[in-house]
């Protein structure tokens, strides 16, 4: 257990106004109870991942910021206004349906060609305009369905597994694309996703979930947190460390310092009761 | 109107006014991979025929209430224990074959059940075309109202949900309009090739069509030429007209294939 610290105010420059507001969020989907006392903060211009297992409640979470889902306890507000770009977790576009990429953009309002433009250059798609979607690459599909969220101007960009079956240069790529996106429109940006060393080398906080918040923080703290390493292992925070490694000589980050404070809750922190988890060795 | 008075420009223009209003449908059925959903509402709507000839009723009222009510519990039971293709097939066959019953029952010998299976088009009188054209028109109004969201809920529910439409409220646009195409349609084709009609259409369209408008609008016309292609190989080699229809549409069919094996359309 590293340092326990409240919930760290908005102090950096970086992280600006709070966007979404989740306070005490429990979901039950049938008798399930899928989420429980959650209770987070999303601010402009930030980037946030969930990390969790199978069944943690993650697409639930955001599907609950999205709006599609309705708190059984608790409450989501957001910011006057907020424009949400959604990027949803795979979408098939079957064979039988002739539909370009142009078109695509314009469902269901239609868009002008130039805001068609600025989206698809914005998601690096530019090129891909005239193609139909059921011949897309998994990349090529995945910017695109970029680009279509882009078209809102959003203030939030919700991404749910959007990098699933990319192979893992097409994941970072996909990813580096998210980080330029944020710094030229300065939304923020909530994603879930499996691939824990690519999508954390990414972030500037990282919320650990299992139906509930296990732990938040900076990707660094997160990875080697307890909570954390009992989810996941210890194996992935050397991944972490030499993705980051190699990330850093890639691409030059200039101004990357975000000034995020990355906290740790503790068990009990938030009186979550634990014992039913199986912490492994790990703790 | 004496031009009405012939039973071949009746059977005509009864044939392209079901082509054109089937064909945007068509498509939605093939691009939500509808067809057996289809198949169960047409079946259904035997026992429409039964229900209406037992309340003197004009068909059409009968099969189209039958056709919702079966696509309603389809919806209510595709979410069922029981895989949607098993339950689609028990309530169809079920359905077809209590209409059979319902129909030698209530109607006695003298009712050709051979014109509601396969369809009667050269019988068909002033008012069918005017409820095959008044239902039409109907049927295209609605999807042209709904194109968007029905075409963004085809797509993905999510994204739909994201953009404020709701897929089950699409879902139940297709359901009514099917059922209306299928209860002006019963007399020209019958209910076992109701869905040929829907279908082969916008099959043919596609490796023609870059843009969902494009499949729907290109659609419309080959099944006029459909129908009248099969009521002239109907009249010239005096063959039914109904599997007429389809077989100039299988025909066609076969060869818009093989431009989508060979050709560019793609």
């Amino acid at each position: 257990m590293t340092a326990v610290r409240p919930t760290a105010p908005a102090g950096a420059a970086a992280q600006g106004e709070t966007l979404v507001d989740i306070d005490g969020l429990t979901i039950r989907l049938g008798r399930e109870v899928v989420l429980r006392d959650v209770t987070l903060a999303l601010r402009r211009g930030e980037i946030v991942t969930i990390v969790g297992p199978n069944g943690s409640g993650k697409t639930t979470l955001l599907r609950a910021i999205l709006g599609a889902i309705r708190p059984s306890a608790g409450t989501i507000s957001r910011f006057p206004g907020l424009r949400i770009g959604y990027v949803p977790q795979k979408l098939h576009v079957d064979r039988t349906l002739p539909l370009t990429v142009r078109r695509f953009l314009s469902l269901p309002v239609r868009v002008s060609d130039a805001d068609a433009a600025r989206a698809l250059t914005r998601a690096g798609a530019a090129e891909l305009s005239g193609r139909q979607m059921s011949g897309l690459s998994g990349g090529q599909f995945q910017r695109v369905m970029l680009a279509r969220a882009l078209l809102v101007d959003p203030d939030l960009l919700i991404l749910d597994e959007a990098t699933q079956g990319l192979d893992q240069p097409g994941s970072a790529a996909f990813y580096q694309r998210i980080e330029e996106v944020r710094r030229e429109i300065g939304c923020a940006v909530v994603m879930v996703s499996h691939e824990l060393h690519v999508v954390m080398a990414a972030s500037d906080r990282v919320i650990c979930l299992n139906g509930h918040v296990c732990c938040e923080g900076a990707p660094e703290h997160v990875a080697s947190a307890p909570e954390y390493r009992a989810l996941f292992g210890t194996g992935t925070q050397g991944a972490l460390a030499l993705y980051r490694h190699e990330h850093d000589h890639a691409h030059d980050h200039k101004g990357h310092g975000h000034g995020h404070d990355g906290h740790v809750h503790g068990h009990g922190d938030h009186g979550h009761d634990h014992d039913g988890h199986d912490h492994g060795s790990a703790t | 109107m004496s031009w009405l008075d012939s039973f071949l420009v009746r059977a005509a223009l009864a044939g392209v006014g079901v082509a054109l209003a089937a064909a945007p449908l068509g498509c939605f059925i093939v691009w939500r991979r509808m067809a057996y959903f289809g198949d169960a509402t047409a079946h259904a709507a035997i026992l429409g025929v039964a229900l209406s000839l037992a309340l003197s009723l004009p068909v059409q009222v009968g099969v189209l209430t039958v056709a919702l009510v079966m696509a309603g519990a389809l919806t209510l039971l595709e979410r069922r224990a029981l895989g949607v293709d098993a339950t689609l097939g028990v309530l169809a066959y079920s359905a077809l074959a209590l209409g059979l019953v319902a129909v030698s029952l209530t109607g006695g010998p003298r009712i050709d059940l051979m014109a509601y299976l396969f369809g009667d088009i050269l019988a068909v009188n002033r008012g069918d075309l005017a409820l095959i054209w008044g239902g039409g028109a109907l049927v295209l109004a609605l999807i042209g109202w709904r194109w968007s969201a029905l075409l963004t809920a085809t797509l993905n529910d999510d994204l739909a949900r994201a953009a404020g439409i709701n897929p089950a409220r699409e879902q139940a646009v297709l359901t009514l309009a099917s059922a209306l195409v299928v209860a002006v349609s019963i007399k020209v084709v019958g209910v076992l090739l109701i869905v040929s009609l829907l279908i082969i259409p916008p099959a043919i369209a596609r490796p023609f069509a870059t843009t969902p408008e494009r499949m729907a609008l290109l659609a419309a016309p080959v099944g006029a030429v459909c129908a009248l292609g099969g009521l002239w190989m109907s009249w010239h080699l005096d063959t039914p007209t109904g599997p007429s229809i389809v077989t100039v549409a299988a025909a066609l069919f076969a060869l818009s294939s093989l431009r989508g094996l060979f050709g560019a359309g793609r």
